[in-house]
């Protein structure tokens, strides 16, 4: 509880504290069971920010679960997200924030767990969270770095002796379908540790033991982080009417818990005039060289088809709303696109569903663009639709054609996105073909602003692609956005 | 432990044919009037769609009754829905520990007779239920505790009105509510935090379900695609074939493999058995462990339109091994003969569409056709026979032995209905008259109520009515009862002595009214 009645009671530089209190900046692993609560004092706007980020991950591994997403949809949709707001480097990374990064992580579990511990609902809800949070960290750990871990946790895991091992090899090597038990040991424990692997039957059961090879253990570990994690939250919340807390806390965790729920894409941000021009319809086209992938091959297969299907149309459609178009605009750009149809089909079929992803239909709902979470894991394109996303959805071979369609040739480019869409980092491969495609202005503006936060900031959503694009090939040019300084020099829209 | 006015286990244990008077199975009780609930005499089918169930709450003393209509949980009573319907599986149970008990006959409580039900339900609640040993087996001692008091009962009355949460600080309050209500059956549900009753005072948090037996149940309807004797709700000595394996099987794999003890097999009614595991470590389990071991136990899977409903990887996984193993002893006279489901050749083309190899699949085919209702026990060795004889010049025989063990597991491997077992608040209709046969039990020879009620007329003729013997002893519920008792004693002894230790450890902690 230390932490707890420690919390900041003013405003205290963290860089000081920070170096005052060596053992605290020591995390040797990427990886965390949070046994320790911190104990070194932040700063109240640390305090309230490293608890929103982390809440944003919550609530979004939250929101997978309800939409009822696999693991690897979980992870394709939270994999951005953590590392715009929650990154965590491994050892290997030589990344010069690993410190500062695991500190976050670690005091913003903390503060959600103050937050949380209140009720029965959120507290289950919280463990639910962290535990997903926390097997998809472990899963993606580097395996020598997971394993040094794991050593410096100390289970309280029985050994299964060589002896029984080999008394037992027959029904050992049956339950788990390895062929050959060398050099693989086994662990004892109650079945209800690792009640997912008996539930797949993929262990051995003896008189209420489990036994399970060290290569399940992740279903181990995450049984224990659970329960230490439950138990945890238990005490806390014995713990918390009595807390000594700073009363300018309680208002932080109270919005805290208020606000455990999946945040979505702001894009008020995203202008709705560029350069203090409305957009026009005829404006779309001189725009294409702003659009991700994505919306780039929904702009060429409308180009060319001289239609879009149902999901097409949706995705693009609450795309250009987002980059700024009017419904007048967007209703005359379909209309043009839509050349092989007569006015009547257009008024008939189309019209409506423009009109009603603005909100003007139907339930009124002002529909939000699309992220990129929701593009990578909703409605997978079939044959014969463009919507989607092109790094998970094309095959490698017409995704780097396409690419080289676009200008984006370098051969490491290419290179780098064949491995990242190979490793499922579709996100990551995205990323990449915008910085290589902006390394100019990207190089310029990290010397106008000294290496602001925000350069290393990886895009989530192909309307923050497009404003990111437009405002550095247009610095200045955004309105309501300070992209960039004031820099004369700068080209014209378009 | 100090004893309570509520009479020790400790006496029972020591001399256990003792004559006892706990007032529940007193004699004297015998000319209580009827209760007050009119018996319909011509008893009305509720409409087949009985999803909406009706909850009636008592406001005790003033005997006002409010209805209000109760969305069923969808994780409750699919199975009891059908209960509903026409089948009038009233009250009944049979219990037995497997492995331990010898097998007489079973016992059917329902009674023979629709017009006289509600009268000889209530003799028999008042006479011949075991309300002391029920009291005990799911308080877990002597002492009322809160593992009965904040239990949840539910009542199905003679109207087929549906009573929640009702709950009871003693058997004598039960019993007593029970004799009032004459309920045609009653559920058991789980322990929760506060008392159901005064759930509508608490927060959800505050009023949550703790513990409850695992349950499983086995009901005889799922096996209608493999059983040919009988279906929907009629059984017969040949298709208890199936009850009888499948409570072997799970009970072997609940003992051997998940560590449980102390295991109640109940006769459920008219089509299948009950299983409830009273363990401490089972009433704990949260409902991802619930769902661990149902998912651990289910084999078959898959509605009608699921093909091939057993699909399991290989090597397989030691349980099914030990599993195969007891069905191969029972596969040949249970299903190949007493069902001998391929006789005729439509029904054999099931069996083709579970092998794997068309040339084998037509070689047999060609046999079948000319040999009309060659019978199943014939076709099985056929199998075998064509195959060895070169019948498929490609045939892959690890692949058709693995299917032949697949059709095994289809047709004999126990047929779970997985959603009772899953949630901790499903509720279960609760045991009461005990029977231990599993292997010769024959659910067609059970006596009646009705039966029972002369039996005990019979024994006072000859034995005189002193009063020093239960009601129960006098028929034969007796060896089921005392079987019950036996299972609830052993339970008891173990909670005891975890809770000795456990008071040991944290002194202070009050067991003690
Ligand atoms: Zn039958």
């Amino acid at each position: 509880m230390a932490m707890y009645q420690q919390q900041p009671r003013r405003a205290i530089d963290a860089k000081r504290h920070y170096a005052s209190d060596p053992s605290q900046s020591n995390y040797p692993h990427r990886l965390n069971f949070y046994i320790n609560p911190p104990t070194v004092e932040v700063t109240l706007d640390q305090f309230e920010q490293w608890a929103i980020d982390r809440l944003r991950i919550l609530g979004e591994i939250e929101s997978c679960l309800h939409r009822n997403k696999s693991p690897p949809e979980v992870a394709a949709a939270i994999g951005p997200l953590l590392d715009k707001f929650l990154p965590l480097s491994a050892n290997s990374s030589k990344s010069t924030k690993i410190q500062e990064e695991r500190r976050k992580d670690h005091y913003s579990h903390f503060i959600l767990r103050l937050a949380f511990a209140r009720s029965e609902d959120l507290r289950r809800r919280f463990s639910r969270a962290e535990s997903i949070l926390f097997k998809l960290r472990f899963t993606g750990d580097d395996t020598r770095e997971r394993q040094m871990f794991m050593e410096s946790l100390d289970f309280d895991w029985e050994a299964v002796p060589e002896d029984e091992k080999r008394a037992m090899k027959d029904s050992l090597s049956a339950a788990t379908g390895m062929k050959s038990l060398d050099g693989e040991s086994f662990f004892k424990v109650d079945w209800e540790r690792v009640h997912d692997l008996v539930e797949q039957r993929r262990v051995l059961l003896r008189a209420g033991k489990a036994y399970v090879p060290v290569s399940l253990q992740v279903s181990l570990v995450l049984a224990e982080f659970i329960a230490r994690l439950d138990k945890s939250l238990e005490l806390t919340a014995r713990a918390l009417p009595r807390l000594d807390e700073d009363d300018r806390l309680i208002p932080i965790l109270n919005h805290l818990a208020l606000g455990f729920t999946a945040p979505e894409y702001n894009s008020s941000t995203t202008p709705t005039t560029l350069n203090g021009t409305s957009l026009t319809a005829a404006s779309i086209d001189g725009l294409v060289q702003h659009f991700p992938m994505c919306m780039r091959h929904l702009h060429t297969s409308l180009r060319r088809d001289k239609h879009l299907k149902h999901f097409g149309r949706l995705q693009y459609n609450l795309f250009i709303k987002g980059i700024g178009l009017s419904v007048e605009e967007a209703l005359v750009f379909w209309r043009t696109s839509f050349s092989l149809i007569t006015d009547e089909t257009f008024q008939k079929q189309y019209r409506y569903n423009v009109r009603h992803a603005y909100g003007l239909e139907g339930t009124r709902r002002n529909y939000k663009p699309l992220s990129c979470q929701q593009i990578l894991t909703e409605r997978s394109p079939h044959s014969s639709e463009a919507h989607g996303c092109p790094y998970r959805h094309f095959s490698v071979d017409n995704l780097i054609a396409s690419l080289g369609t676009t200008g984006v040739s370098d051969r490491d480019v290419l290179k780098g996105v064949r491995a990242d869409v190979e490793g499922q980092k579709f996100h990551i491969a995205c990323n990449r073909v915008f910085e290589h495609v902006h390394a100019r202005e990207l190089k310029r503006e990290k010397e106008n602003e000294s290496g602001s936060a925000r350069l290393q900031e990886t895009i989530i959503h192909p309307n923050e692609y497009f404003s990111r694009s437009f405002g550095l090939k247009n610095p200045g040019a955004l309105e309501g956005q300070s992209v960039g300084g004031a820099d004369p020099g700068a080209d014209p829209m378009m | 432990m100090p004893h309570s006015s509520v009479g020790s286990l400790e006496e029972d244990t020591e001399i256990p044919d003792a004559p006892q008077s706990s007032p529940e199975e007193s004699p004297s009780d015998a000319g209580s009037p009827l209760p007050k609930t009119e018996p319909q005499s011509d008893p009305i089918e509720p409409p087949p769609t009985a999803r909406v169930k009706k909850e009636v709450k008592e406001e005790r003393g003033n005997g006002k009754a409010e209805l209000e209509a109760l969305f069923a949980d969808d994780d409750e009573d699919d199975d009891e829905d059908e209960d509903f319907i026409g089948d009038d599986d009233g009250a009944d149970l049979l219990a037995s520990e497997v492995k331990v008990v010898p097998s007489p006959g079973p016992i059917d409580v329902k009674p023979s007779s629709r017009a006289a039900e509600p009268e000889v339900m209530f003799t028999f609640y008042q006479r011949l239920f075991p309300f002391r040993y029920l009291f005990q087996w799911l308080n877990h001692s002597p002492i009322p505790t809160n593992d009965f008091g904040h239990r949840e009962f539910a009542f199905t009355l003679q109207s087929e009105a549906y009573m929640r949460y009702q709950s009871f600080p003693t058997f004598e309050t039960l019993r007593k509510d029970i004799l009032r209500l004459n309920p045609s059956r009653f559920e058991i549900g789980p322990v929760y935090t506060a008392n159901p009753r005064d759930r509508k005072m608490l927060s959800k948090a505050a009023f949550r379900p703790l513990a409850k037996e695992l349950v499983f149940d086995i009901d005889l309807t799922d096996y209608d695609e493999v059983r040919t004797c009988c279906d929907k709700a009629n059984i017969c000595i040949k298709c208890w074939q199936f009850i009888t394996v499948a409570i072997r099987i799970l009970d072997t794999a609940l003992r051997d493999d998940l560590g449980f003890k102390h295991i109640l097999w109940v006769y459920s009614g008219r089509r299948g058995a009950h299983a409830w595991v009273c363990d401490k470590r089972a009433r704990v389990m949260d409902d991802s462990k619930r769902r661990a071991v149902a998912s651990y136990l289910e084999v078959v899977k898959g509605g009608s339109q699921a093909g091939k409903k057993v699909n399991v990887k290989r090597p397989l996984h030691p349980h099914l091994v030990r599993s195969l193993d007891i069905l191969r002893e029972r596969f040949e006279p249970d299903i190949l003969r007493d069902q001998n489901p391929w006789r005729d050749i439509k029904a054999a083309e099931r069996l083709l569409t579970l092998l794997p190899d068309r040339a084998l699949n037509d070689a047999l085919r060609k046999k079948w056709e000319s040999d009309d209702n060659r019978a199943s026990v014939s076709k099985w060795a056929d199998i075998d026979r064509l195959a060895s004889s070169g019948a498929s010049e490609n045939l892959n025989t690890a692949l058709l032995r693995e299917c032949k063990q697949d059709v095994v597991l289809e047709y004999m491997y126990p047929r779970l209905d997985v959603e009772v077992s899953k949630h901790l608040n499903h509720l279960l209709k609760s045991p009461f008259c005990v029977h231990p046969g599993t292997e010769d039990f024959d659910p067609m020879a059970v006596p009646t109520v009705t039966e029972l009620l002369t039996e005990i007329d019979v024994w006072e003729k000859e034995n005189g009515n002193s009063g020093r013997v239960h009601d129960y002893e006098k028929t034969s519920l007796k060896p089921y009862v005392d079987l019950f008792r036996t299972f609830v004693n052993g339970l008891v002894d173990e909670e005891t002595k975890i809770k000795r230790e456990r008071d040991g450890d944290e002194k202070g902690n009050s067991m003690e009214l």
